[in-house]
């Protein structure tokens, strides 16, 4: 590991931090834009978060020490998996430590922060969007470990860096069956966790439907805008792997140059631009799934992942 | 086309054989059915296709065109001048098995298709004969959507999916059988379809419906 990695690995903390928002906003724009709107324009989140940090902190009485530490394990764990993850470089120093599965385990370390949070509060509506979360949780769980599972059969490696600099030595490996099922398996699930249309309503207020705004409900002033902007960072972080694991071109090596990390970031940004883009324009033809029909969507997509590791594991890893 | 090319298609192939198989299972509307229906039409005919044209086998490529024909475009033609216009006609009514439980149990054939077609693919290990138990699961799967659906036309679906998996293990086994087999098991499909689309529109003609469970009343 080289001290150019280490600084590629703490750009790649400062950037998701400081580009999360900004993601957001421009997924709300494009969906303003092609619904005839006119929009709050790209850095609205950002004003929204600037807002709501200079709040009075406010915490609903009866509430313990879970409800107050949530929204900093969220933003903690995630800004440990943007550490983690090859986003501009490979050889991050904590890649040898963390493989896949950790990131997974991660990712829902943060889930079971915010839904301890939601049960904490007592309410209603906590209760509820707690319930709902776990629900959708536990489908989700398990489609994400068989696809990363399918991921890692190729390169013989659960280690991300070891499946990017795979794919991106072959890049024929994606295309094969296993891999494009994970994907797509991997893409319903992200939307799901990252709570996103048809699974869950980002926009919505509506108490019937939403899952997570309700766990959050009781959550005001700095401590609303740290949770917002964490699940700002899961999306961003989500968008930057799942490009980086099918389409890892330009991502610069386990030990770059300057221009290398340069070109990493630009690389990075103009992937992460175009999935938020599709995301946001396919968000603005469908509607939301009732919640009965969501087990649906992931039992689905955990078949997909479950065809995905047979295809990968009998079809192509097969020895000739 | 050298054999890392060959391999990938017939992987491709098998695979989006497969998936179609649990795209049926997984959609209500029947039309998106009878469409998905095409597609595995396609999947089945480039097996036969990438295999005759990697052996420079012409015979191969003839049955591969004439799969296309049929199972992509005929078949799927015919069935969907069957599908009803009223809107009740248009989706599927609740199956016997719940989606979630049905894409589940789905899953368990696959697996199960992978376990017993070991034996053959260890016979004679080559690129096609291990995309085999893609097709084997796909027979499966048929067999399951023909029990658990309630409509005529999905069972009739189903019906020309356990043909389209015995065709594609067919090919993936013995590289194709004769042209004359081929032809004769594509006309009785082909007949099959024919007859069912009439006995479809009879039966809508006097029970307003193709709800087959409610066929059980009737009596001589």
């Amino acid at each position: 590991m080289s001290a150019l990695s280490v600084v590629a690995a703490a750009l790649q903390v400062v950037g998701v931090l400081a580009v999360a928002p900004l993601v957001v906003g421009g997924m709300r724009q494009v969906r303003a834009r092609l619904e005839g709107r006119a929009g709050g324009g790209i850095g609205q989140p950002w004003r929204d978060l600037r807002k709501q940090l200079r709040k009075q902190q406010i915490t609903p009485t009866g509430t313990t020490l879970v409800f107050a530490l949530a929204p900093a394990v969220l933003a903690g764990s995630t800004l440990l998996i943007a550490a983690i993850v090859p986003i501009i470089a490979l050889g991050s120093p904590l890649d040898p430590v963390a493989d896949l599965f950790g990131v997974v385990g991660l990712l829902f370390l943060g889930t079971v922060a915010l839904t301890l949070a939601g049960l904490d509060t007592g309410t209603a509506f906590g209760g509820m969007g707690s319930s709902r979360e776990i629900t959708i949780a536990a489908l989700v769980e398990p489609t994400i470990l068989l696809a990363v599972f399918a991921l890692s059969v190729p390169g013989h490696s659960a280690n991300l860096a070891a499946i990017v600099s795979g794919t991106a030595r072959n890049p024929g490996q994606v295309l094969t069956p296993g891999s494009l099922l994970a994907l797509v398996a991997l893409v319903i699930v992200i939307i799901a966790e990252a709570g996103r249309l048809p699974v869950d309503n980002p926009t919505t207020h509506l108490e019937l439907t939403m899952i997570h705004e309700a766990m959050v409900l009781e959550y005001a002033g700095p401590k609303l805008a740290l949770v917002e902007w964490a699940s700002a960072m899961r999306l961003t972080v989500m968008l930057a792997l799942i490009a980086n694991l099918f389409l890892p071109w330009g991502i610069a090596g386990a030990h770059p140059t300057v221009f290398a990390v340069l070109l990493g970031i630009v690389a990075v940004t103009v992937k992460v631009v175009a999935l938020a883009s599709l995301l946001a324009a396919g968000e603005v033809f469908i509607a939301k799934l009732r919640l009965f029909r969501v087990p649906e969507l992931l039992a689905g997509s955990f078949l997909l992942a479950l065809l995905a590791v047979t295809a990968s594991y009998f079809l192509a890893a097969a020895p000739v | 086309m050298t054999q890392t090319t060959y391999a990938g298609l017939l992987d491709l192939a098998a695979g989006a054989f497969l998936l179609t198989a649990v795209l049926i299972v997984w959609r209500r509307e029947l039309r998106a059915i009878v469409r998905l229906l095409a597609w595995q039409g396609m999947a089945l005919a480039a097996i036969p296709l990438v295999e005759g044209i990697y052996q420079g086998d012409r015979a191969i490529v003839t049955v591969g065109v004439i799969v296309l024909v049929l199972k992509a475009l005929v078949l799927p033609i015919l069935l969907g001048r069957v599908v009803g216009t009223e809107d009740q006609e248009r989706r599927e009514s609740t199956p016997l098995v719940n989606t979630t439980a049905s894409l589940l149990i789905t899953a368990g054939l696959t697996v199960m298709a992978y376990a017993v077609t070991r034996p053959i693919i260890a016979l004679d290990p080559t690129e096609a004969t291990r995309a085999v138990p893609a097709a084997f699961a796909v027979i499966l799967i048929a067999v399951f959507v023909m029990v658990s659906r309630r409509r005529a036309l999905s069972q009739a679906v189903g019906f020309l999916m356990l043909d389209n998996g015995i065709a594609a293990t067919g090919f993936l086994i013995t590289a194709g059988v004769p042209l004359i087999v081929e032809l004769g098991a594509s006309l009785d499909a082909l007949f099959a379809v024919l007859v069912l689309g009439v006995l479809t529109g009879r039966m809508r003609r006097a029970f307003g419906d193709t709800d087959l469970d409610q066929l059980r009343e009737l009596r001589d």
